[in-house]
């Protein structure tokens, strides 16, 4: 069934928006970042605390933007000419800054290892993926039209495509039958489900490399959801923010591949979301992309992008960091291996402990499967075992349920925002936790 | 098979004459140098006027844009902070910042402050906090361009305008007020609230008390919303002082009170300090209910984290503030003034302006025919003939026409003087020529006069030489 708005009264004088409780706060994804919060983990503070492992950070690589900086201040001042401040103090314009639009399309394509072409052109600027989706969301669809999105989705997607724009998702099933890939008839599924309700559908929308299960979507899958949607005439939104993080540059094919080896034949359903918050380890910058295939949404867009614009100061900053092809070449590949390493010593870790995870190749976290020490194979169970990981192993990591997954017992956990000796803190909890449950069942 | 935010292609506004103007000067745009017949830009409510106090202060501090603080580096802190209350040391510096530039007559408290990419992501995200779509909200006409896209478009509300006539110098009347909620209320469009650019664009002028009061009780009486677009309140340069919708109700014992839980100020710091490109805006409000919607609202929008630590720093150096405060306003009163002269001695007159960065100019005099029309062809005119980009009244939805919107602050001061000779020497021109016609008017009329008793064949084969 679509995912429910839960209506509310509104209060005196406030609008229906403001008082709906669609932003989604209140789920219990964020009650987890509260117990963090009240008693954070702290190697030398605090060491019995709560870890966090709810939070899709990328902090291995900031090193290498720091040495980046050192070496390029005029990046940061402007070469310190009160014309070069004064002209980017001033800039608004929001097509954004040329050079910096450049700097972005060429990014992308050396993150899909030169295997696509993009044009700066198409490139919208806009504060953050956040902002990009919701923007889509507005253009695409109407209030009471419906996007379908596969599960396990990103939380944040109930409140970012949902609230402000009144569309609804209608969730395509997967499941672990065969790695939660999209399968045809999950999607004819979905589709009809929304038919039946009188929800017009007006597009799916895809995470490539998925989140939360940071897998890349395979080529194959990717030309069965295009034939999907030519077929019926419907949009398609591929958020491709963790594109630059896949381990293997090879693994991760980005639906602009599959548009340009078929000569962008019915391309202009097509729209990419991209950012430097997962791929760079910046998102406080917010900085994101809507790149769109369809002339009249790039032109939308960027009108639409004037209540989201990215400051002139940070695109000034990251144009220069972006077009010095030396650095984005060693940052990326590099990048790529520390995360690598990461993922092979946190599924390792929990291989050890007797958990499995489903295989990964991508992103900044892996899917836990925790099903086979439920209790009982519901979302109860898993919420109580979630429960327990948070207060007594003092875990902070996401239940599958609030991913909207349709089979209980699976996890997000991160593991590339803490050193690699806090994340063998975290295992070694992991470890002793599970031993124990063993001898309960 | 794009949504009706697409196919409904003018709200966001982007095709009415403000637009269009602008195109023009990006087709021809004046160089002293390169392109001295080019086109002016007078269309464009910038600061540019104080940058070198601003880059003096840059060079003095290094470590403001080195993610630096005390020498230490602090760039993973900022490339990871997205939270949606804001940097807290920008949020400070910044409440201490709308209290000096309000003569420190009211304060302000850093939780009810919300930080979004600038003010018009700000006016819309209130918006969307107030008003379900097709209510409305009262704007006094002449109002910014901007309106009709950043308070309608997405939020699919409605403005209905509060007219405002120059027969008392475009102030807002209690009676104005009433006629626009009963405008909406027959179009059955319920009335959320009232939004009020105080000091006002496009006429340059702050709200006088009586208007604010006026204000406050209405929305006391119809149990709406005041929003107050302050985005101008650094650029009053003389009296009276500015005075902002909070200290009256501060003055009037209203703070904590239903009322005040109706009130929400918009801030900038895209006119004051002229950085417009770096998207610094804020919504803030007594209203806990409005200030947690939109700060969850404002993760569509959030500052640039960089941008907030570069503005902490900045905005907490108070010998920076002072400073800069005064000799902003004190330049700007110089280039107004420039501005106003120069029109004066066109015969052309201003609305008397204490605020701002342009004046709201009077040449109702030079229109052929007292129409929008009219405006229309004397605005083509001064945009083709004149070769200067300004904004028509009727873009800012004014009733009378033959009102323009002239700014005086983005350009050098010799590129103004240079512009007002261009309008010196068009309004020459137009007065010559208005009197060779009212001549060849006259020699006509007398004409038709001796001529009256001749039978109308005569006329028909009759061509008078001046007449083109």
């Amino acid at each position: 069934m679509a995912i429910e708005i839960v209506q509310v009264q509104p209060s005196v004088g406030l609008s229906k928006m403001a008082v709906s409780q669609t932003h989604g706060e209140d789920s219990p994804y964020f009650a987890g970042w509260k117990a963090y919060d009240e008693n954070p983990y702290h190697e030398t503070n605090n060491p019995s605390g709560v870890i966090q492992m709810g939070l899709a950070e990328n902090q291995v690589s900031f090193d290498m933007l720091e040495e980046y900086l050192e070496t390029n201040l005029e990046s940061t001042n402007w070469g310190q000419k009160v014309s070069g401040f004064r002209e980017n103090a001033l800039f608004q314009d929001y097509h954004g800054l040329l050079s910096f639009r450049k700097a972005m399309a060429s990014f992308m394509e050396q993150v899909r290892g030169g295997k696509a072409k993009f044009n700066p052109d198409r490139v919208v600027l806009t504060a953050g993926a956040t902002a990009a989706n919701e923007l889509l969301t507005f253009i695409l669809a109407d209030p009471g039209d419906a996007l379908l999105v596969p599960t396990p989705y990103y939380p944040g997607f109930d409140r970012d495509l949902r609230w402000r724009t009144g569309v609804q998702i209608v969730p395509i099933h997967c499941d672990s039958s065969n790695g939660f890939q999209i399968t045809p008839e999950a999607l004819e599924a979905a589709y009809d489900h929304a038919t039946k309700m009188n929800i017009k559908v007006r597009g799916v929308l895809i995470t490539n490399p998925s989140n939360p299960l940071g897998a890349t979507v395979q080529r194959k899958v990717l030309e069965e959801i295009l034939e999907f949607v030519t077929r019926k005439n419907i949009h398609l939104v591929s958020d491709e923010i963790y594109s630059g993080s896949a381990f293997c540059a090879d693994e991760f094919v980005s639906i602009a591949e599959v548009l340009e080896s078929r000569k962008y034949k019915d391309s202009e359903r097509c729209h990419i979301v991209y950012s430097l918050s997962k791929d760079l380890g910046l998102p406080g910058f917010r900085v994101g992309t809507v790149y769109s295939y369809n002339d009249q949404v790039v032109t939308t867009a960027r009108r639409m992008s004037s209540f989201t614009l990215i400051s002139s100061q940070t695109q000034f900053l990251l144009a220069s960091m972006l077009s010095d092809t030396d650095f984005t070449q060693k940052y990326i590949k590099i990048n790529r291996e520390r995360l690598k390493k990461r993922y092979e010593m946190i599924v390792n870790g929990l291989k050890k402990a007797g958990i499995e995870c489903l295989k990964g190749n991508a992103g900044l976290f892996c899917w836990m499967n925790l099903s086979p020490y439920l209790e009982e194979p519901t979302i109860k169970s898993e919420l109580a075992i979630w429960n327990t990981i948070m207060h007594e192993v003092r875990l902070n990591i996401s239940p599958g349920s609030s991913c909207h997954c349709s089979e209980p017992g699976w996890f997000r956990v991160c593991f590339a925002n803490m050193s690699e000796e806090t994340l063998e803190v975290a295992l070694s909890r992991i470890h002793a936790f599970i031993k124990e449950r063993k001898q309960v069942l | 098979m794009l949504s009706t935010k697409v196919t409904d292609c003018n709200a966001h506004g982007q095709d009415s004459s403000y637009f269009l103007g602008w195109e023009e000067y990006e087709k021809n745009p004046y160089d002293e140098i390169d392109n001295p017949n080019g086109i002016v830009q007078m269309g464009l409510a910038e600061n540019q006027l104080s940058f070198d106090i601003l880059q003096s202060w840059l060079d003095n501090n290094p470590d403001a844009t080195a993610f630096k603080k005390n020498g230490q580096s602090i760039f993973k802190e900022l490339a990871l902070f997205q939270d949606y209350h804001g940097l807290p040391a920008f949020k400070n510096a910044l409440v201490k910042f709308m209290s000096e530039i309000r003569g420190n007559t009211v304060t302000f408290d850093p939780n009810n402050l919300v930080l979004t990419a600038g003010a018009t992501s700000a006016n819309e995200t209130l918006m969307f906090c107030i008003a379900n779509p097709g209510d409305a909200i009262l704007v006094p006409t002449p109002y910014y361009p901007g309106f009709d896209r950043d308070l309608r478009w997405r939020t699919g509300a409605e403005i209905v305008p509060i007219h405002c006539s120059s027969s008392n110098s475009f102030r807002i009347t209690k009676s104005a007020l009433e006629d626009a909620y009963q405008q909406a209320q027959k179009h059955d469009l319920k009335v959320k609230g009232i939004l009020v650019t105080n000091p006002s664009n496009p006429l340059g002028t702050s709200l006088n008390l009586h208007e604010l009061d006026v204000l406050v009780n209405f929305i006391s009486t119809k149990n709406i919303h005041l929003i107050s677009d302050e985005v101008y309140s650094g650029t009053v340069f003389s009296s009276p002082n500015f005075t902002s919708v909070m200290e009256v109700l501060k003055n009037r014992n209203l703070v904590n009170t239903e009322v005040s839980k109706r009130v929400h100020i918009i801030c900038s710091l895209s006119k004051d300090l002229g950085l417009p490109g770096f998207r610094i805006g804020t919504i803030y409000s007594e209203n806990g209910d409005i200030i947690s919607a939109a700060t969850k609202m404002s993760s569509f929008g959030l500052i640039s984290s960089q941008t907030q630590y570069l503005l902490s720093e900045m905005l907490a150096d108070k010998k920076f503030t002072k400073t800069y405060l005064s000799e902003n306003r004190r330049r700007l009163k110089h280039r107004q003034e420039t501005l106003v002269k120069g029109l004066q001695k066109a015969g052309i007159r201003c609305l008397k302006g204490n605020a701002g960065l342009f004046c709201w100019v009077d040449m109702r005099h030079l229109l052929c025919s007292k129409t929008f029309q009219g405006e229309m062809e004397l605005w083509k005119k001064i945009v083709y003939d004149v070769r200067l980009n300004i904004s028509p009244g009727s873009s800012c939805h004014c009733c009378e026409p033959g009102w323009f919107r002239v700014c005086f602050a983005n350009m050098s001061e010799k590129t103004l003087v240079f512009a007002m000779q261009r309008v010196k020497s068009f309004v020459e021109s137009m007065t010559k020529k208005n009197s060779n016609q009212s001549r060849q008017e006259q020699i006509r009329l007398n004409h038709a006069r001796r001529t009256k008793s001749l039978p109308k064949w005569v006329f028909s084969l009759s061509t008078h030489p001046l007449e083109v």
